[in-house]
């Protein structure tokens, strides 16, 4: 049992680095970014490149993960997002649908289909004992570095000037302008760093979840329950959302296995109806 | 006899702020009642309590003696009273023949009929001619709303409400906003409405005010300062303090 | 009361009757579609695909066009449709294809009114959820109860019965396509008589402004129920004749790659005029068939560009290049009305 909590927190914890990016995007811009799941593949991929063919050490291939997304991600930021900003819900959905599509079958194109997998250094696989209770190795690593990166984001937001632009253009963003900060590099640089975390979630996930050319219409899905449920106002929120969803998606296939994700779904729906506007979001006075 | 529109301790609350503070309004049929206040003293949160836009925390409103407090807005419209909006909310798409039949043919409760192409039946076609000539939109009755100057605008926000056929008709400035040049049509719409409507009036030019108010309140801070003829309040050195504290409001 | 009904009031109804007349370009539109029985025999079968991605993009507009709900899981009332017209067929429960059609149809609408109320609240982003979520539920159903839809594999061992019990579905498709054609020009009918109806406006007002749309007395969420349950019909009814015409249902009627590709067509037609799905069917369905003669494989990359194009480039441009051919035609209907027609106001 302590495992599958173990396991489930891991799981979170992998699923919080990967969808936090897009809990600030649509919190910052109101944009629905459903091609965030693209960016998460990209780290995956580019990982399997550089460990697998090239030999980089894998420790190494992560950070490189995080920074091919996020440059990634700020050049199609520059070069077509800021085109879509002020169009309508309809338009981003199309728009980031059609990005989806395109890089799904460009990796399949490129990659192949079948599913991938990153050739982990043997200090961490299996298990080692913490008292008593077997935990992988592999998943011991996931807590530590997501845990680490929890951290720094929340120190980032608190204690840092870019942090208080950042909350300050999320909570009111004419206000943010007419206080003259630029918000539209404030959200170039956020978009950038969230799309490099999906890229190190992608590659540090690809073990767990699996990495394959649909990997961000998989996912997507669960991306989206996070920023729902856990609000766009705090990382608290889809922090804690993202443990509960890892915790109860594994806990549900082991003890219901022939009810498995439609569980999830079901939960989400539940709470959609119940609280539109997600279980931990502040009530802001808009 | 139970007055049109009345009001029975009033509250609202938006977090520990009293936006409205133990407002009772009594307004008698036929009653032309302004509501008028410095900015932000609460007059178009009192219109939303009234047309359902937003809840009460506390207290009860009356239309004609029956109990609308947790009515919805439409059960509201249904019931006999009607708003028109500060800034004008309309259907920029359709056309004012279109919007002005939606309202009459809701009202006759077809709003639901899925199957009679809109428009067949010459009682509304009727309507809708009298009431755009009523309020000078005939010249523009094609155009999409978008299309329409803002005084024509204003009128069309004006002759939508007036649609519903209202026992009481709230009128959030109905001047704001509206060129010089087009304001005349707008008020003397505004004084033509039939004497069986009663109409709250809120509005922040005086001359409108007195001419047109019979009974005139006073909203300071979410709460009635005073209530009185046109005269009384006119007189009231209070008032005067109250207003011109913060400058002369065109 | 005056012989004649006065100026105003003669333009008043002329007004309102303007949206709900028939222009010739819609009357081409029909006469050519039916043409097509005879004059493309050999393309019966990819025609009568174009009919169902019509219908099935025809619910959408209902919903999106005319409700402005934004829903990523259509695909859900679609699927089960789908399934319901195949189990019908397969356990013998109502052999003829067109009350089997009707039946699928009842109990998708019935869906469709259980999970309106799920899509009324919330933002933009919540309803797409919800929907998305409702879609992926249903597969998920589908997917665990293999015994009786046969779960990865798709409803196999369907024999259809013939249409009306006269006529046998053919391995042409002849059969399959003037079904499937004479199915959506009813319901085509239907949803256009509705759109034009009070009920129609008042949706027109809702989507416009729900603020002022209550304001005047319309209950907004009934409404949206209403349209959403119709809509929902719509999409069963696709379904079905899907299963009908293939004799064969599988889990891929509830995939994500369907709601979206409705989506798409919709988008490449237009919203909000009814057309919009028909002539985004036959665009994409003519667009699937050239890429999947270049690229076999990687057409979805295309698609995805041209979702990608659509949008930079701006849905109301691209609208906006049609508006010369569209007017040439109004201006050519209103010529011959005129000379055809005898004053005269509206039906008392």
């Amino acid at each position: 049992m302590l495992t599958i909590l173990f396991d489930g927190i891991a799981y979170g914890m992998l699923l919080f680095v990967l969808a936090c990016g897009l809990s600030v995007t649509l919190g910052l811009m109101n944009f629905v970014n459903l091609a965030h799941g693209s960016f998460a593949m990209a780290g995956g991929y580019i990982t399997v490149v550089l460990v697998n063919r090239m030999g980089v050490p894998f420790l190494l291939g992560l950070p490189l993960a995080f920074l091919f997304s996020a440059a990634l991600g700020a050049l199609l930021e520059r070069a077509l997002y800021v085109h879509v900003y002020a169009k309508s819900h309809l338009d981003q959905v199309l728009f980031t649908i059609g990005l989806v599509f395109m890089s799904v079958a460009a990796v399949d194109y490129t990659m192949g289909s079948s599913q991938q997998f990153i050739t982990i250094p043997s200090v961490l696989q299996g298990q080692i004992d913490v008292f008593g209770v077997g935990v992988g190795r592999y998943r011991l690593l996931i807590i530590g570095i997501c845990a680490a990166l929890t951290i720094a984001l929340q120190l980032v937001l608190v204690r840092t000037r870019f942090g208080s632009r950042l909350r300050a253009a999320v909570d009111d963003q004419r206000v943010a302008r007419g206080l003259g900060i630029n918000v539209g590099a404030v959200f170039g640089v956020t978009f950038a760093v969230g799309s490099g975390l999906a890229g190190l979630g992608g590659a540090l996930g690809a073990e767990i979840l699996g990495l394959d050319p649909v990997f961000p219409l998989k996912y997507m899905i669960y991306f989206l329950i996070v920023v729902t449920v856990g609000g766009t106002s705090s990382i608290t929120g889809p922090f804690l959302a993202s443990i509960l969803l890892g915790i109860g998606d594994v806990a549900g296939k082991y003890y219901v296995p022939q009810l498995g994700a439609f569980v999830i779904y079901t939960i989400m729906i539940v709470v959609l109806i119940w609280r539109p506007q997600g279980l931990f979001a502040r009530q802001s006075a808009r | 006899m139970a007055y049109a529109l009345e009001t029975i301790g009033l509250e609202k609350s938006f977090g520990g702020i009293k936006a409205t503070n133990q407002v009772s309004l009594r307004i008698r049929k036929g009653a032309r009642h302004a509501l008028i206040g410095p900015n932000g003293a609460g007059k178009t949160t009192v219109i939303n309590l009234l047309s359902g836009a937003t809840r009460p925390t506390a207290g009860k409103i009356l239309l004609d003696g029956q109990d609308i407090t947790d009515r919805e807005p439409h059960d509201r419209v249904r019931l006999g009273i009607a708003r028109t909006f500060q800034i004008n909310q309309l259907f920029g798409d359709l056309t004012a023949v279109e919007t002005l039949g939606l309202a009459i043919s809701e009202r006759g409760g077809m709003g639901h009929d899925w199957w009679r192409v809109a428009g067949r039946k010459q009682t509304i076609v009727d309507e809708i001619g009298e009431l755009l000539g009523r309020f000078g939109l005939t010249d523009v009755m094609g155009e999409r709303t978008a299309t329409l100057p803002y005084g024509k605008q204003r009128l069309l926000e004006i002759a939508l409400a007036f649609a519903c056929k209202p026992r009481v008709l709230l009128l959030d400035e109905p001047a704001a906003g509206v060129p010089d040049a087009e304001r005349d049509s707008i008020l003397t719409t505004v004084a033509a409405l039939p004497t069986d409507v009663t109409v709250l009036l809120i509005e922040h030019d005086m001359d409108i005010v007195f001419s047109f108010a019979d009974r005139i309140s006073v909203l300071v801070n979410g709460e009635l300062f005073m209530e009185g003829t046109p005269e009384q309040v006119a007189a009231d050195p209070r008032v005067k303090a109250v207003y011109l504290g913060e400058g002369d409001n065109a | 009361m005056p012989a004649r009904p006065s100026l105003p009031s003669l333009d008043v109804a002329g007004q309102l009757a303007r949206r709900a007349r028939w222009t010739p370009l819609e009357i081409v539109f029909w006469l050519v579609a039916f043409a097509t029985i005879y004059f493309l025999p050999g393309r019966h079968l990819i025609l009568t695909e174009i009919v169902i991605w019509a219908l099935f993009a025809l619910s959408l507009d209902l919903i999106l066009g005319f409700g402005g709900i934004l829903s990523l899981g259509h695909a859900a009332f679609f699927g089960f449709g789908a399934y319901a017209a195949g189990l019908l067929a397969k356990h013998g429960i109502i052999t003829e294809p067109v009350l089997a059609l009707f039946a699928a149809g009842l109990v998708t609408t019935l869906l469709g009114f259980i999970t309106s109320f799920l899509v009324l609240r919330g933002s933009d982003l919540t309803r797409l959820m919800v929907t998305l979520g409702v879609a992926l539920v249903l597969r998920e159903i589908a997917n665990r109860y293999a015994e009786l839809t046969g779960g990865a594999d798709g409803l196999q061992g369907i024999t259809m019965a013939p249409v009306l019990g006269m006529f046998r579905f053919d391995l042409f498709g002849r059969t399959a396509y003037v079904y499937s054609l004479l199915v959506l020009f009813v319901l085509f009918l239907l949803a256009r008589r509705i759109v034009n109806s009070p009920f129609g406006l008042s949706l027109l007002a809702v989507k416009g402004n729900a603020l002022r749309a209550s304001a005047i007395g319309i209950p907004v969420n009934w409404r949206l129920v209403a349209i959403y349950t119709v809509a929902a019909g719509y999409a069963g009814v696709a379904g079905g004749l899907l299963t009908q015409t293939t004799a064969f249902a599988s889990l891929e009627v509830f995939s994500f790659d369907r709601s979206a590709d409705v989506l798409l067509v919709l988008i490449i037609g237009g919203i909000g005029y009814l057309y919009g799905g028909l002539i985004g069917a036959i665009i994409f369905r003519l667009m699937q068939d050239w890429l999947a003669n270049i690229t076999p494989q990687y057409w979805q990359f295309w698609i995805g560009l041209v979702l990608v194009l659509i949008v930079l480039i701006g849905r109301d441009r691209m609208a906006a290049w049609f508006q010369p051919i569209i007017r040439l035609f109004d201006t050519l209907g209103g010529r011959m009305r005129r000379m055809g027609a005898a004053p005269g106001g509206g039906e008392r």
